[in-house]
């Protein structure tokens, strides 16, 4: 049982909660323009991080509001928890002065070779996740998470 | 109940070879599909110059942490055809690896306690009938009469509405068809190679050519990806992604109990799944736990969820101590089926997404997985499992429709 410390509650059971999965994946910015391959990324390829993992949480039966939370995925430890909407604890210290595009290296670049699947879903699913997380930032009523 | 003892065997079942700087083919997991599929291999394709490499030891993984339960009764035509052939292969391959895991083909029921599961119920056996899968519809009075120590009065929050059964259906002892498989695998040549830990793998272009292990790398022609709730980790190393989210899965079982349990029974709607094993164990299984990981360790109020509902169906486990409990990682994919094919890496191939329900399909896996690897596309049982169904829309989704959340 994790114990979750929900930023409008503080500390309860996981038994109170909603697990949301993968956080910043926005939703495209131009879904007309989407071809098969990179629909089947978004509606179906989620990373599956061995180790830090930044994802959504859901405090269904207390406040009723999402937030993210960087979880280690192998100790179940939670690192930090963090407002949707924001760019990842972790990666924003690491890139201070551009911090959203950490999503996009999280999310498809992490292998030593790049994807070798059509070259065009990496473009499009890199340049999604780059723009978009700032685009929520400035944005003040629709958090990725809203949409869900 | 059997009364059956579990077969004397040799120490030592398989040599543990050095790796070789070469191989063929190489299969990385050694658990029930890596050995089901390098059996197949060398039996059905003459590959016999091949590896199993294994980071921990033989089958520690889900192979051992499984309830073992085997049947096939999907709803879906694509789902019926692998899981039925896999059946018929567990029918022979006893004899065919000459070693008895006691297969025991001891039923599997699953309860209906709603209207809508009553529904769906008659509708899978009506498919399982059309698909040539073995399949009737129980009224409450012959589940009792076929599991007398099930509730069946209404006086529980879901009393029992009635039943899919499935006859052939049943249990083996896991570690033993690993075993089993092992044996043979190595007096086929196949080396299989434990404490062997890819870290990556050596790429011609896109063509691997090569596994970076631990102890050293190997150079092959061919790898097959059997390694359940860690082939994200594989694919990432490879230079590709799979729509895989892997999740604890708990188990547990009793201290040991005369036979008191003569089949297998599964409640989807209130998450129970329950054999008992030959030894006298209850062996209960229910749902993920929701959050990913790989801790091989979940939550504990899933394991009380899944008590609760066993204890209201079986009154008489209420006095049953917990004598073990714990978890595995699988690999779930989201229209919980698996995936069997080709990758975008040339002369890279994956077997996975078996999800919670990897063991039944541990022979077809194997047999399909040979083939893919083999010939280099897909055999006609898994041909709908490949990685493209998630672009074409072609999905084969068991979620709602499998006998039992899956």
């Amino acid at each position: 049982m994790l114990l979750i410390s929900c930023p409008n509650c503080g500390s309860r059971d996981e038994t109170e909660f909603h697990y949301g999965g993968q956080a910043h994946v926005p939703y495209p910015e131009n879904p007309s323009g989407l071809n098969d391959r990179e629909w089947a990324e978004f509606l179906f390829y989620r990373d599956n991080t061995k180790g830090i993992f930044a994802e959504r949480w859901l405090h269904s039966t207390g406040c009723r509001q999402w937030f993210n939370m960087l979880r280690d995925t192998v100790t179940y430890d939670i690192q930090s928890i963090y407002p949707m909407g924001a760019p990842r604890p972790d990666k924003a210290a690491a890139a201070p002065e551009s911090g959203t595009a950490s999503t996009a290296a999280d999310s498809t670049t992490t292998g030593s070779a790049a994807p070798s699947i059509a070259a065009t879903s990496i473009t499009s699913t890199s340049t999604a996740p780059s723009t978009a997380p700032s685009t929520t930032q400035s944005g003040t009523t629709a958090p990725e998470g809203a949409t869900k | 109940m059997s009364n059956q003892q579990l077969p004397e065997h040799p120490d030592f079942l398989w040599r543990n070879p050095e790796p070789k700087s070469s191989y063929d083919a190489v299969i990385v997991g050694g658990g029930g599909h890596g050995l089901a599929t390098a059996y197949f291999l060398a039996k059905n394709h003459g590959m016999t110059n091949i590896a199993v490499l294994e980071k921990g030891w033989l089958a520690g993984g889900n192979m051992a942490r499984n309830t073992t339960i085997i049947r096939s009764n999907y709803l879906w035509d694509e789902s019926a055809a692998i899981y039925e052939h896999a059946l018929k292969l567990w029918e022979v391959l006893p004899e065919e690896l000459e070693y008895d895991f006691l297969f025991s083909q001891r039923g599997v029921m699953n309860l209906a306690h709603t209207l809508g599961d009553v529904r769906e119920s008659i509708r899978r056996v009506g498919a399982n009938k059309l698909n040539g899968v073995d399949a009737e519809w129980l009224e409450p009075d012959q589940v009792k009469e076929l599991c007398p120590i099930l509730n069946i009065s209404d006086n529980i929050r879901y009393p029992v509405m009635g039943a899919t059964y499935q006859p052939r259906a049943g249990i083996a002892k896991h570690d033993h068809v690993a075993w089993a498989f092992a044996r043979k695998c190595d007096e086929l040549g196949v080396d299989i190679i434990q404490n062997c830990e890819v870290t990556g793998f050596v790429k011609d272009g896109n063509r691997v050519v090569g596994v970076k292990t631990n102890r050293g790398t190997i150079n092959t022609e061919k790898v097959g990806l059997c390694a359940a709730g860690h082939s994200s980790v594989l694919a990432e190393m490879a230079g590709f992604r799979l729509p895989i989210q892997s999740h604890p899965l708990q188990a547990l079982v009793s201290e040991l109990h005369e036979p008191v349990h003569p089949t297998v029974v599964m409640s989807n709607h209130v998450h129970v799944y329950v054999s008992q094993a030959h030894k006298g164990e209850l062996v209960m299984g229910a749902g993920v736990d929701s959050y990913n990981g790989y801790g091989q360790r979940g939550s504990f109020h899933v394991i009380e969820h899944q008590m609760a509902a066993a204890v209201e169906l079986f009154p008489i486990f209420a006095r049953a101590h917990v004598l073990r409990t714990w978890g595995g990682i699988v690999d779930t994919t989201l229209d919980a089926s698996p995936i069997v094919g080709t990758t975008p890496v040339e002369n890279m191939f994956v077997n996975c997404g078996w999800g919670t329900g990897g063991f039944k399909g541990t022979p077809a896996a194997g047999l399909t997985f040979a083939h893919t690897i083999a010939t280099g596309t897909p055999h006609e049982l898994n041909r709908p499992f490949a990685l493209e169904r998630f672009e074409t829309g072609a999905l084969i989704d068991e979620h709602g429709a499998a006998a039992v959340a899956h």
